[in-house]
């Protein structure tokens, strides 16, 4: 048996019907992580001795014929910026090293609760703060497929982790992409579900109003199993959503007749052909092009050839099966990351005002309390971390919130009505997830230019909707490609039954990376 | 005596100063309201607990950590909002106001900024006889910061007190002198326990004053630049700290300075302020709405459940009691200062049949029943005397049963034993005579006695007269009806 790439129903098949213990299994996980992850550098800590006492746990509980939950025996890794009990959370900062928690985030006592295993905290860049994971305090993470390459970010460490097959599921965090975006680049699937419909208690926070958590997963039903078992209002965070959870499990009846899949033609129309809304009273062109002063940048970087062609053939997969497609606007799009840039190290330059070296976590002494903060908060947080808090800070000076963080909440307002309106017309929004494949270490120098990779997912944030990463072909290069849906808020189900679609017509089949550890 | 002579001095120059100069004083008040846990989190609320004890991962700022807000903070706001005649906002909203600190666990506070839960409201204080009426910029809900102790080198905060709930009462910058300063504060004491939203303890912190003062040129409309005044937390401070700093602004622009705003830290052992560094003052707070925390929302049927339970209040009740009852304004106001009093006063009236009693009520309630209470530390809340054996004993003399002498003995034992005055009264047979055949013999016994004295009356000796009464009262051991004993004695004697 080779149980390292096992989905989530295989794995839990094979414990309940006892061919394979939960300790085998969790052996399995970490000898492949002993082995593959000198390489792959996707775990920040792995927790050998937690994961064999959860095993033995559930194995003692098959024996006694006690009820055994809908995850038994996963192995499952976590983003870094998740809070878990007696495990070290550094959120992948120094200002964090060697912080143990006294407690664990919502979604960690819902996996522990579904007999999930915890085997190890994933690497990510600094607080969630990158889209290469090269932020990170502690070290990089390499692309399972290409290790000259990166594994995207923030959420690297867990995209890499499920993707070599040292764990079958992991969870992460999106806040502009930041699931999605790695799911891409290491041919796996990433779900960011809707705003509040799953918990952010426990969740390391870095912007607040765009933050979620979500599964990343090989498969697009296992990704559904874990939705299902972490979705769910929680009295401990006031922006949970109380609606009730519908089985996602269910949603996948591998059908898509009918079904109206939105092509917004503002996420395909190359840089200089893409034309600004006539706009109503924003009292600033919201597109300008390339060559015009208001942005400073172009907003749309352009899709690379082979991105579009899959793409494309994965439209033209679904069509064949029934979908029919539907031009739509999204004509504030080109705002998305401007707007995102304001709110995103706003919200971070003041979620982090906690670390101070006060009550836990990194402390420089100094006599003078001034003093330590600055020596504190100089010497834990990176260059990345203190761009944005230096951004954050300037946008909410006095006199100056109006014209930065209120009217990027406005455009926020604009982009939300943007998919309100769209999905008048269609059930789901196709997108590139990512303009490009994943990237080699070190190729994006300028902040902006890794900022504008993010230019597709950040909407999806903006908008409080959920998003969806599946895999939909590889390049001639062998790198993965993956392709966004968007869905309305709390429409997962349909984001998942049409990902199911796409991943049995174009996904990556049986096809595994091959790039670091001799995988 | 120079201390004397001093504030006499102090005095007349401030008497001067005040013709030609007009204070003008905002207070902002925070008051921690009594819920049982703390506003965003589960922890407990307690005063002197061991330092520390009281905390949780989000009292403690800990990552991951996020606020839920406690709806019990909100219903007390609620209160004290619609008792101030306060506009509420529907929809109100939490902010973030940013400060490194150590005793601020986040790096922020929680606070509300530009959508507060209630504005345009006012406090009725009573100034003399008479209600003045404060106006309110605001009042809206925050919580608490921790508290920091320094000994020598070293600093420890202590994070029981963060996260406590609190209103912030500001008031408009139309008070007048440190006086009113000071009954604005025991107005706002006296309403908060009114409404049993807050101890108001000052001595723990529960009620905090900070004030801001200006002087400016009487009839001019312009304020002048003002100073803020921190740490003044009693009411004694209020009005010191005040007038002090009237007098300090005064004296700059009279000798051709300019006031400098700045906060300033009073000093209740020197008796003076001293400015803040600036650098613990230099804030830009970059208030920004919370986005851990939804809106708050306040409904009709909050509303209405709020304006049910509303007792009526103190200034009401001052106007009720001189109106209504007939009371003395100093009587009526020391049965507003608190609500058990006052509340005892109107049990009082309810149960004390008839309604042209209130003087007779109020006196008896607040002279004998209060100096009991008063005797053994007891709040009126403790009283063994409910208000209907008051009004029976009440009663038992206004119907001539007992004289008013007598009654004071019958509450003294009511008040120990806790039996009943009628009881008391005929077990130990001190019902007044009233009965004339039977005074008629008493006299005639204490004349037939007496004879030098009657005639030194009859003679023109007026005093004698209380002689006789008091004969009357020594053989009937108090029991003789004192008018009927006058009476019939100007008939016996003669005269």
């Amino acid at each position: 048996m080779k149980p390292e790439f096992w989905s989530i129903t295989e794995t839990v098949k094979h414990v309940i019907t006892g061919e394979i213990t939960a300790q085998q299994i969790v052996d399995g996980a970490l000898d492949r992580i002993t082995f593959l992850d000198r390489e792959v550098g996707a775990f920040l800590e792995v927790d050998k001795d937690g994961a064999r006492k959860q095993a033995a746990e559930i194995d003692r509980k098959r024996a006694a014929g006690e009820p055994l939950g809908s995850l038994v025996g996963v192995p499952v890794a976590l983003k870094d910026n998740l809070v878990t009990k007696d495990l070290v959370t550094t959120a992948g900062s120094k200002i964090l090293e060697g912080w143990v928690p006294p407690y664990d985030a919502t979604v960690v006592t819902k996996l522990r609760a579904a007999g999930a295993i915890i085997v190890g905290k994933t690497n990510l860049d600094e607080f969630g703060m990158g889209s290469s994971t090269e932020r990170s305090a502690y070290k990089q993470t390499k692309n399972p497929w290409d290790p000259s390459r990166v594994p995207g970010g923030s959420s690297g460490g867990s995209a890499a982790a499920v993707s070599a097959g040292m764990c079958v599921a992991s969870l992460g965090t999106d806040t502009g992409g930041s699931i999605r975006q790695p799911a891409a680049f290491c041919g796996i699937v990433g779900l960011k579900p809707t705003y509040g419909r799953v918990s952010r208690w426990g969740a390391v926070a870095f912007a607040s109003s765009l933050d979620q958590i979500g599964p990343l997963t090989r498969t697009v039903a296992d990704a559904a199993a874990v939705l299902q078992v972490i979705a769910g209002h929680d009295p401990r965070d006031a922006t949970s959503l109380e609606a009730p959870v519908p089985s996602y499990v269910d949603a996948l009846t591998g059908k898509v007749e009918g079904l109206r899949i939105g092509i917004p033609h503002e996420f395909f129309a190359a840089a200089d052909e893409s034309a600004g809304p006539e706009e109503e009273g924003l009292g600033f062109t919201p597109n300008p092009g390339p060559e015009e002063e208001g942005l400073g940048f172009t907003p749309n970087p352009g899709i690379e050839p082979e991105v579009r062609a899959a793409i494309e053939r994965t439209i033209a997969a679904l069509t064949e099966r029934g979908a029919i497609t539907v031009d739509i606007s999204l004509p504030h799009t080109a705002l998305a990351l401007p707007a995102y840039y304001i709110v995103a190290p706003a919200e971070a330059s003041s979620n982090l005002s906690r670390y101070d070296g006060v009550r836990y976590g990194k402390r420089v002494d100094a006599s003078e309390l001034l003093e330590l903060y600055r020596r504190t908060r100089g010497a834990g947080f990176g260059p990345e971390v203190k761009r944005r808090i230096m951004l954050g800070t300037y946008a909410l000076r006095s006199g100056y919130y109006d014209a930065y963080y209120k009217k990027a909440q406005q455009i926020r307002t604009l982009i939300k009505r943007d998919f309100d309106r769209a999905f008048r017309f269609c059930d789901v929004v196709l997108t590139p997830t990512t303009p490009g494949v994943a990237f080699q270490f070190g190729a994006k120098t300028s902040p902006l230019d890794m900022y504008l990779g993010d230019v597709f997912t950040l909407s999806c944030n903006l908008a409080g909707l959920p998003g969806i990463n599946v895999p939909c072909g590889v390049t001639t290069g062998g790198l993965p490609i993956g392709v966004q849906l968007l869905g309305k808020p709390l429409d997962e189900p349909t984001l998942l039954r049409t990902a199911g679609v796409i991943e049995s017509a174009v996904g990556l089949g049986t096809r595994r990376p091959s790039g670091a550890g001799g995988i | 005596m120079p201390e004397q002579i001093e504030k006499q001095t102090k005095q007349t120059e401030m008497e001067r100063m005040l013709e030609t100069w007009e204070p003008v004083i905002g207070l902002e008040v925070h008051v921690q309201l009594a819920t049982r846990s703390k506003a965003f989190s589960p922890s407990a609320c307690e005063f002197g607990a061991p330092a520390n004890s009281l905390t949780d991962p989000v009292v403690l700022g800990m990552p991951g950590t996020l606020p839920v807000f406690n709806r019990a903070a909100l219903e007390l706001a609620l209160k004290l909002g619609v008792a101030t005649g306060s506009q509420i906002r529907a929809r109100s909203r939490f902010a973030r106001k940013h400060y490194f600190y150590p005793d601020q666990p986040k790096g922020y506070q929680i606070s509300q900024y530009d959508e507060p839960l209630c504005e345009k409201g006012h406090v009725d204080l009573i100034v003399g006889g008479a209600i003045k009426r404060i106006k309110l910029e605001r009042i809206h809900l925050e919580e608490d910061a921790g508290k920091n102790t320094h000994v020598g080198a070293v600093s420890h905060v202590d994070l029981n007190r963060a996260g406590v709930p609190l209103v912030e009462v500001v008031s408009a910058p139309e008070i007048t002198s440190a006086e009113e300063a000071a009954e604005f504060m025991r107005a706002l004491h006296r309403l908060v326990r009114w409404l049993e939203i807050s101890e108001a303890d000052m001595e723990k912190g529960q009620l905090r004053c900070d004030a801001n003062v200006s002087i400016r040129l009487r009839g001019e409309d312009r304020l002048g630049t003002r100073t803020e005044l921190k740490n003044i937390n009693s009411f004694r401070f209020v009005q010191n700290a005040v007038e002090n700093e009237i007098l300090r602004q005064i004296r700059i622009v009279e000798s051709g300075g300019r006031v400098t705003r700045e906060t300033r830290l009073w000093d209740a052992d020197l008796g003076q302020s001293a400015p803040m560094r600036s650098k613990e003052e230099a804030n830009d707070y970059r208030y920004f709405p919370d986005p851990d925390l939804p809106p708050l929302v306040v409904d009709g049927a909050l509303m209405g459940g709020i304006l049910k339970k509303l007792p009526e209040l103190p200034a009401a009740r001052f106007e009720r009691y001189q109106k209504q009852h007939g009371l003395a304004v100093d009587d009526a106001r020391t049965l507003v200062s608190d609500r058990g009093l006052a509340d005892y006063f109107d049990a009082l009236v309810t149960a004390h049949p008839g309604d042209r009693s209130g003087r007779m009520l109020a006196n008896w309630m607040l002279t004998e029943l209060l100096g009991a209470l008063n005797a053994e530390g007891k709040e009126i809340t403790q009283s063994p005397v409910p208000a209907a054996t008051l009004s029976a004993l009440i009663v038992l003399v206004e119907n001539g049963t007992i004289s008013g002498k007598i009654g004071k003995e019958i509450f003294a034992e009511t008040y120990q034993t806790g039996e009943a005055p009628l009881a008391i009264v005929d077990r130990r047979g001190v019902r007044q005579i009233s009965d004339e055949a039977a005074l008629w013999e008493v006299i005639d016994r204490v004349v037939a006695a007496n004879p030098k004295q009657a005639d030194g009356y009859l003679a023109g000796k007026d005093q004698l007269f209380g002689f006789f009464v008091g004969q009357v009262m020594k053989e009937t051991q108090g029991r003789a009806n004192p008018s009927m004993t006058s009476d019939l004695l100007r008939k016996r004697l003669g005269r």
